[in-house]
């Protein structure tokens, strides 16, 4: 599969080295990552447990700092930047997907999408219908009073998938989203992000360990020992062939 | 949202009609809805909290309320007898620390330029001896019976024209059992000589021990063993238009074995003996302060529990980009709320005591500047509680979303 042609590179990681405890116990977890995410593409990373995957998004997330290597997020370099800056970079440009949801227990579906609309400043009677409105788009319309508590797994993703589309962020980053659901409910979420990733001014990155989940990604990329071991495009995706299908 | 509507998995959950009411309704500010949301999300921890706030409020209150109910008593006679200035004796501490001036001093403040009148007031310990055996001491005050200002007030049986009478006095009704009497026209010793109840008064209360008993500025004198000029004070009235110090500067010179004191110096000179010199009002400050302390460990111990409860969702919010502000934010109406609630639930306890202990010899005022004091006080005790949990939170590291 070719490039989407007015795709453009959103993120960009140059020589990321990540190094976590002090000497003489420290650890090298990211060994030079150089990296680019694209918009309209959903790129999946795999590696085996302890590779760097998580840490390696951490860092895409401007949730950690890389130790070496420069990382830059819509145009905006991130070196030196503060913590409060970092997370008014989050804030404006990240939206996150978490493999166990992450949500307020204490507020129904709708407030948590209005919670992630609020901290961009999107708040007022015009948020409630933008977080029902996203909450419709991954197919909740009919539960957005629920409580978490009363929601399956599936459903709980789909919140999280909501609140990290809240606010059109430039990349969406998912750790493992398909890793607490059952089969059909890891497939329907992985199609979402599908979806999701179709937008041509948004990049998409989910970490996985779920074979499953390949056909839906236009790029797979493969990280072992702190290292990228592979980048590939499949030649027919999932969302080719249901494309081919239409 | 813009997502193609394509996934057959999610077209029937799509198809499902929404309960949403589409509107541009009002909704509650998201960090509020958050912050309450927390608050009664754990009802036991919240309950526990808001009867601390409530145990301290009570506390507090109560203690203000009885500090500021002594003050008034003891400022009671000076505030029922009000004048533009005091002669007392030289040193006088309080307006129930009595002496006797020399007898002088009515005509020479008369003379002074700016005087409109000098009225006598006595006051002195006496022995009062009841009808049926037994003794106690009492102060005895005199006041002359044709001033406007004339002592007591709160007559509720008998009248201030019958203490005129020789050998007639007052007593406040609370003090019967003290005294021996239980109404009018009953009769006992007051320094050896045989009284009359003629007026009986309500809520007319001493802040120490000694009952009050009132009678003409005559009979006080000749009860008090003191010659016809003497008096404790002199209540100096100005004309209008004089000016109070220079008045007040030129009878000090008049008279030189005296203090002249203004209504709101004498009055606080009293309140100060007793609430400060004496230690009663250290007492009364060490129970505010323990109000204080019990409601700020009670709050700090629920609201840093109910912030560790709660650590994984500031870190999701942390993770998704609110700054340390929205985070702290949330914290803090967590401790607003909680005042405001025990603050609520404390001053309605706290109003009912101070109505139940009216009509008892524990005399506690609430006044509307207390109240407000108090709320700011119980707020701001919130928000200094909250400090150890907003330290908790400004130092949540987001990367924990991950691990979990």
């Amino acid at each position: 599969m070719t490039e989407p042609s007015n795709s453009k590179v959103i993120v960009e990681a140059e020589g990321i080295v990540k190094v976590l405890g002090t000497a003489p116990n420290e650890i090298k977890v990211l060994k030079g990552i150089d990296l680019e995410l694209q918009t309209g593409e959903l790129t999946l990373m795999m590696g085996p447990s302890g590779s760097g995957k998580t840490t390696l998004l951490s860092i895409l997330g401007c949730i950690l700092s890389p130790t070496q290597g420069q990382l830059t997020i819509a145009g905006l370099k991130t070196q030196n930047m503060s913590k409060e800056q970092l997370a008014n970079l989050r804030r404006k440009h990240v939206g996150f997907v978490f493999q166990s949801y992450n949500l307020v227990p204490t507020l129904t579906a709708v407030e948590n999408v209005m919670l992630a609309l609020d901290l961009r400043d999107i708040n007022g009677p015009g948020a409630y219908d933008q977080a029902a409105e996203a909450l419709e788009s991954v197919g909740l319309g009919h539960r957005i009073n629920a409580m978490p508590s009363k929601m399956s797994g599936g459903e709980k993703q789909r919140v999280s998938i909501a609140r990290a589309l809240a606010g059109s962020p430039s990349v969406i980053l998912a750790d493992e989203p398909t890793a607490a659901l059952d089969a059909k409910n890891g497939m329907a979420v992985m199609e979402l992000l599908a979806q999701v990733a179709q937008d041509t001014r948004r990049a998409v990155l989910a970490v996985t360990h779920d074979h499953r989940t390949l056909q839906f990604a236009d790029r797979i990329i493969t990280i072992d020992d702190g290292r990228i071991a592979g980048s590939e495009r499949p030649k027919i995706s999932g969302k080719a062939v249901e494309m081919a299908a239409h | 949202m813009e997502l193609a509507a394509s996934a057959p998995a999610l077209a029937k959950a799509r198809t499902a009609k929404s309960p949403r009411p589409r509107s541009g309704k009002r909704t509650v500010p998201m960090v509020v809805k958050l912050a309450y949301r927390n608050l009664f999300h754990d009802r036991l921890s919240f309950f526990v909290t808001v009867v601390g706030i409530m145990f301290s409020v009570v506390l507090v209150a109560v203690q203000s309320g009885i500090y500021l109910g002594s003050a008034n008593k003891i400022a009671a006679i000076i505030d029922a007898a009000p004048a533009d200035l005091w002669v007392v004796p030289l040193g006088t501490k309080s307006y129930d620390d009595p002496s006797f001036l020399s007898g002088r001093e009515r005509y020479m403040a008369l003379s002074a330029p700016g005087v409109a009148n000098s009225e006598d007031m006595l006051v002195s310990f006496a022995r009062w001896r009841k009808p049926l055996g037994g003794e106690t001491t009492v102060l005895l005050i005199g006041t002359a019976g044709e001033s406007p200002k004339a002592l007591p007030l709160n007559i509720t049986d008998g009248s201030r024209a019958a203490l005129e009478a020789p050998n007639t006095v007052a007593i406040d009704r609370s003090y019967f059992n003290d005294l021996g009497v239980s109404e009018l026209n009953d009769v006992a010793e007051l320094n050896g000589t045989t009284v009359k109840l003629v007026a009986i008064t309500k809520r007319v209360r001493s802040f120490t021990t000694l009952p009050f008993v009132f009678t003409s500025i005559e009979e006080s004198r000749r009860l008090a063993g003191a010659n016809q000029d003497q008096a404790s004070y002199q209540r100096v009235t100005l004309l209008p238009g004089a000016n109070i110090e220079t008045v007040r500067k030129e009878i000090e010179r008049r008279l030189p074995d005296t203090e002249v004191l203004t209504q709101a110096q004498f009055r606080t000179r009293s309140q100060d003996y007793w609430l400060k010199q004496t230690g009663a009002g250290a007492a009364l400050d060490a129970g505010k302060l323990l109000g204080l302390i019990v409601g700020i460990v009670i709050v700090a111990q629920t609201l840093y529990s109910s912030t560790k409860d709660h650590i994984n969702e500031f870190a999701t919010l942390r993770a998704l980009g609110a700054g340390a502000g929205y985070i702290v934010k949330v914290i803090l109406i967590q401790a607003i709320l909680s005042g405001l609630i025990g603050y609520t639930l404390g001053m309605s306890l706290a109003l009912i005591a101070i109505q139940a202990a009216q009509d008892t010899k524990l005399t506690i005022i609430m006044t509307t500047p207390l109240a407000v004091q108090l709320f700011a006080i119980t707020i701001g005790m919130c928000i200094f509680a909250a400090t150890s949990a907003i330290i908790k939170v400004v130092r949540i590291d987001p990367a924990v979303v991950f691990s979990r």
